[in-house]
């Protein structure tokens, strides 16, 4: 099991049946290269982008999964492939139980009133040549469920819900802020009811004041409608505040997966442990008493990943097997069974990286 | 080396177009009745048996492929064929009538780009001056004026009153240099005037915006920060990426520039190859069309290849790909 | 669904709709700077006035009795044969070389040049807007092998072809149509073409996608909203172009054939007169020159009162204080230069 143990909030203990029932989302080995080609009319492949490089998870009903990384680690192409916005390499989406991996537009199109994405860029994700109105009824015009004056009173019931004045549907994107704009992209996902809302960084364009409004709004919206969310960022806080459980991913790989409580209090990879002593601490003593960890070495390439583990030439406890043996992904000694980490050799409890030493490394 | 390579393949490109070309225009002109030609050529009254004799004569009546297959073997030795009428090789005329065109050709596209790039830029770097805006409203005449028109208004308006008062180095027709630097200009000026004043405008226009949209870019601001002179910052660093476009629109505008040329040799009574070529396709005399079509497909491949070495040099990222 | 979301269901539908602010859409803002734009009314005015005179040209032959194709032999021509000038013997604007009514001819020309020119340049824009559209949008091989047909059709000298199919089949309005159409459509699919592939990258057309919407609808629906500024300039310099062309092709004798009273054709008698009737060669040349010209900077204001960089510019002339509300318009491609040549 080790290796693709889904990851989730729950208890491990609960029997696999009774899982099933509360199973949205189930992404198994999912690989996603882009093919690198040289130049010329038919170019031929010279590498791939091995962007997502087996990844596994589960999202349950209800719940929020959130998912961090550095820029380049893959999780916005994670997204798009559990979307179906693009082809997958190989490996599995499933969702409700159908195998929804790779389908034709058409067999995707009932799906997608299940699935839904908000975007990072609130001055990109909006059409900016069409009424908000227009906008917000898009899903129910593709899907033909509600028309004419019931169409908009929907609409309008919508604007008001994410917090915006329903007498604004006539205007433009351009005359609404970045944190309003963020609203009109979620009225836009929640149209059709879907169960998951894939939410890829939506907050990180946002002044800090906006963010919280927003992220508000998004946990009071999933109380209402039952809305699972994966929630996709790189501000570790903002993660913790919002999810349930917490994937790591370092350039294409789970570097570490669980439960946030496990996650954030005793993180067991080198790199998650960086992250969080990376991270703003609200209280002053901690700030200062806090000592960062610093990565040393530039992030790799996707097209050319290091051997072995994929954060040995940056990871302070880096020995001689990391370079040769990718770690398996299992949950350690003393932690639950959901709680996950690929590194053969973990941050034990009370260890503090900052003054490791640097071992010698190829 | 990745210069060479680049112009290399450009080169063979240049030969492939130049077959389609010629492969297009024979079977295009296929479809032209066969006895009218032999007809004209034969003269109206002339029976049916001197008729199929012209056509057996002139190889119309064997298969298309057959023809074509003649056509192109000739064309890979050099020989474009004789004219259906006066038996002239085509080789001869284009010869003779190639200087008057090409004097023509020539002047204009100098004058084109003279004055195009050269206004376009003094606008651009003297913005909302006098300057500027007489200069636009003499684009905005230029990009309106159609060739012919603008030809019969230079002669209406600047040869007949010259000539009616002695001054007669503007002429019409055409002296070929061999009589002289001035006479050859005297003849060339008013056609040449002609054929730029709409593509200047054109240019004139293109350069102006391009040049003011890069000079207001962030790199420029700082070249001036350095301390460069504004002479400098214009012309090393502004130019070179506000010509792109223009470089990449002349090479469509070559295409269309032909058409200019067979214009005013009509307004301007030159026999060049453009008069010829309206000739040519009247009276349906395809070696001669053919050879014509050749010649201006092989300027514009021509001049393609060197508007695409240009923008090579112009910008670096072109020649990798 | 929660108990909150059947209260407002409920709620929503005994709620009459609400009544909706309109906000100003990029037409309106841009009507609104282009009636400040002084060159630009006078164009649009020119325009009209051209319009209405090429649709009067009959009334003006009744009222004159001179008709289009009507030879005054008599009256019309001097005793030597030559063309008489304006205001002679009732003719206004003097006569041709076989003693017709020059006004007359010219205002029939208006018809002719204004059709040709408004007609192929509306089908130019659909076809060349539809493939510019399906190419970008597509990509792959279906943009590669659509992409080489426009470079190559834009390459093409066209007045070969004009001439080829005038010697073939004679020369005719329907040629001159078809050939004008043929090359024009391909100047605008190519900046169509352009500007789709950089639109087609944008989030919200990710986000369409996501939703569902299939390639069609993301083509007419999304894309081209943000495309009709570039194409609505682009088709008025086209017209310009087109007008000329047409002249040109007649005046060289492959367009529509005399005596039909096409500019070009009028001009193109008036090559052997010009020596003793200046009217003959002026008038039409003005007539052609003033519609040409009054399209182009049409073409050119309406470029202007699109581009929001100019808004200052506009601020500045209008009366009230108050400020519209001004579209952030980073996402309005910018309209191309006017790299349209007159042509010939």
């Amino acid at each position: 099991m080790s290796g693709t143990l889904p990851q989730d909030g729950t208890a491990s203990l609960v029997p696999e049946a009774a899982l099933e029932d509360d199973l949205l989302v189930r992404v198994d080995d999912l690989v996603k290269h882009f093919p690198v080609k040289a130049g010329g009319l038919i170019g031929r492949t010279v590498g791939q982008v091995q962007a997502v490089d087996g990844v596994s998870l589960t999202i349950r009903r209800g719940q929020t999964l959130g998912l961090v990384g550095e820029t380049g680690c893959g999780k916005s192409t994670l997204a798009r492939c559990i979307a179906g916005l693009i082809p997958v390499t190989s490996g599995t989406v499933t969702f409700e139980g159908h195998n929804i991996t790779n389908l034709s537009r058409r067999a995707m199109r009932p799906f997608r009133r299940e699935i839904q994405m908000i975007f990072q860029d609130p001055y990109g994700s909006l059409n900016p040549r069409r009424r908000v109105g227009a906008i917000i009824s898009d899903p129910f015009v593709i899907h033909k469920t509600a028309t004419g004056a019931q169409r908009k009173r929907q609409v309008q019931e919508l604007m008001e819900r994410v917090g915006l004045n329903p007498e604004h549907y006539n205007r433009f994107p351009a005359e609404f802020s970045g944190g309003q704009r963020q609203r009109i992209g979620v009225a836009r996902a929640l149209a059709l009811r879907p169960k998951l809302i894939i939410c890829d960084e939506p907050v990180s364009a946002l002044d800090v004041s906006i963010q919280a409004q927003v992220l508000n709004l998004l946990s009071d919206l999933q109380d209402d409608f039952g809305l699972s969310y994966l929630f996709i960022a790189h501000d570790l806080e903002v993660v913790r505040h919002v999810s349930d459980a917490v994937i790591v991913m370092y350039l294409g790989k789970i570097a570490e997966a669980g439960p946030k409580g496990p996650v954030y209090e005793t993180p067991r990879h080198p790199y998650t442990a960086a992250l969080l002593s990376a991270a703003a601490a609200a209280d002053p003593k901690l700030a200062a008493a806090r000592q960062r960890i610093i990565l040393t070495g530039d992030v790799p390439s996707p097209i050319n990943p290091p051997s072995g583990c994929r954060f040995h030439p940056r990871c302070p406890k880096a020995q001689e097997l990391c370079s040769r043996q990718e770690p398996p992904l299992e949950s350690k000694a003393g932690d639950p069974a959901t709680h996950v980490t690929a590194c053969h050799f973990p941050v034990e409890a009370g260890e503090n990286l900052a003054l490791a030493d640097r071992r010698e490394r190829r | 080396m990745a210069f060479t390579r680049f112009l290399i393949r450009r080169i063979l490109t240049g030969i492939l177009v130049l077959w389609a070309v010629a492969t297009v225009t024979f079977f295009l002109f296929f479809f032209r009745p066969v006895d009218a030609v032999a007809r004209q050529l034969a003269g109206r009254a002339a029976s049916p048996q001197v008729i199929a004799e012209v056509i057996r004569r002139l190889g119309l009546d064997q298969p298309i492929l057959v023809q074509y297959w003649h056509f192109l073997g000739n064309l890979a030795r050099g020989d474009l064929g004789y004219s259906y009428y006066n038996g002239e090789s085509v080789k001869t005329i284009i010869a003779q009538d190639l200087p008057i065109t090409a004097s023509v050709v020539v002047g204009g596209v100098v004058l084109w780009l003279v004055v195009g790039l050269g206004v376009g830029v003094l606008s651009a770097t003297h913005p909302r001056s006098t300057f500027d805006r007489v200069s636009t409203v003499g684009v905005l005449t230029g990009l309106s004026m159609p060739t012919f028109v603008l030809g019969e208004l230079l002669i209406i308006g600047v040869f007949v009153p010259l000539n009616q008062n002695g001054f007669s180095w503007i002429q019409t027709g055409y002296a070929p240099l061999s009589e002289g630097l001035i006479p050859w200009m005297g003849h060339m000026i008013l056609p040449w005037i002609t054929l730029a004043t709409v593509q200047a405008a054109v240019y004139t226009r293109l350069s102006r915006g391009s040049l003011i949209d890069t000079l207001g870019e962030d790199y420029i601001r700082t070249a001036r920060a350095k301390g460069l002179s504004e002479r400098r910052v214009v012309y090393r660093h502004g130019l070179r990426a506000a010509l792109t476009p223009v470089v990449s629109q002349l090479g469509i505008d070559v295409g269309a520039f032909l058409g200019g040329v067979i214009v005013v040799e009509q307004v301007f009574g030159l026999s060049g190859l453009g008069q010829d070529s309206v000739q040519a396709i009247d009276t349906g005399n395809l070696p001669v069309i053919i050879g014509f079509v050749l010649v201006a497909s092989a300027f514009v491949v021509v001049a393609n290849i060197i508007v695409d070495a240009s923008y090579a040099l112009l910008d670096p990222r072109v020649r990798i790909s | 669904m929660s108990v909150t979301e059947v209260q407002f269901q409920a709620a929503a539908v005994e709620a009459a709709p609400v009544e909706a602010i309109q906000g100003r859409s990029q037409w309106q803002l841009t009507w609104r700077r282009l009636r400040h734009d002084r060159m630009a009314v006078a164009s649009i005015v020119v325009i009209l006035v051209m319009c209405v005179l090429a649709l009067l040209a009959p009334l003006f032959a009744a009222v004159l009795h001179h008709g289009q194709y009507q030879a005054f032999t008599g009256a019309g021509l001097s005793s030597a044969g030559i063309p008489v000038g304006p205001g002679t013997h009732g003719f206004p604007l003097g006569t041709d070389y076989v003693g017709r009514d020059l006004l007359v001819r010219t205002l029939y020309g208006a018809r002719i040049s204004l059709f040709v020119g408004i007609s192929t340049t509306v089908l130019a824009t659909i076809a060349g807007v539809s493939i510019g559209l399906v190419a970008g949008y597509f990509g792959g091989a279906i943009d590669t092998v659509l992409a080489r047909f426009i470079d190559a059709v834009l390459a093409f000298p066209f007045i070969v072809l004009a001439l080829a199919l005038a010697a073939i089949y004679g020369p005719s309005l329907l040629i001159v149509i078809g050939v004008i159409t043929f090359f024009s459509w391909a100047g605008i699919a190519r900046i169509v073409r352009g500007q789709t592939l950089s639109v087609k990258e944008k989030e919200y057309i990710e986000a369409a996608r996501s939703l569902g919407a299939g390639p069609w609808r993301i083509m007419f629906i999304d894309i081209l909203p943000n495309l009709l500024g570039p194409i609505l300039v682009l088709a008025t310099l086209y017209i310009p172009t087109a007008v000329v062309i047409e002249a040109t092709l007649s005046f060289l004798g492959i367009g529509i054939p005399a005596p039909t009273p096409s500019w070009g054709v009028i001009l193109s008698e008036a090559q052997n007169y010009y020596q003793v009737a200046w009217w003959y060669v002026v008038f039409p040349a003005l007539a052609l020159l003033i519609t040409t010209l009054a399209f182009n900077l049409l073409g050119d204001g309406i470029r202007d009162a699109m581009d929001p960089r100019t808004e200052r510019l506009f601020a500045a002339r209008r009366k009230r204080g108050k400020r519209d509300v001004a579209l952030k318009d980073g996402e309005l491609p910018n309209p191309p230069p006017a790299g349209v040549t007159g042509a010939g």
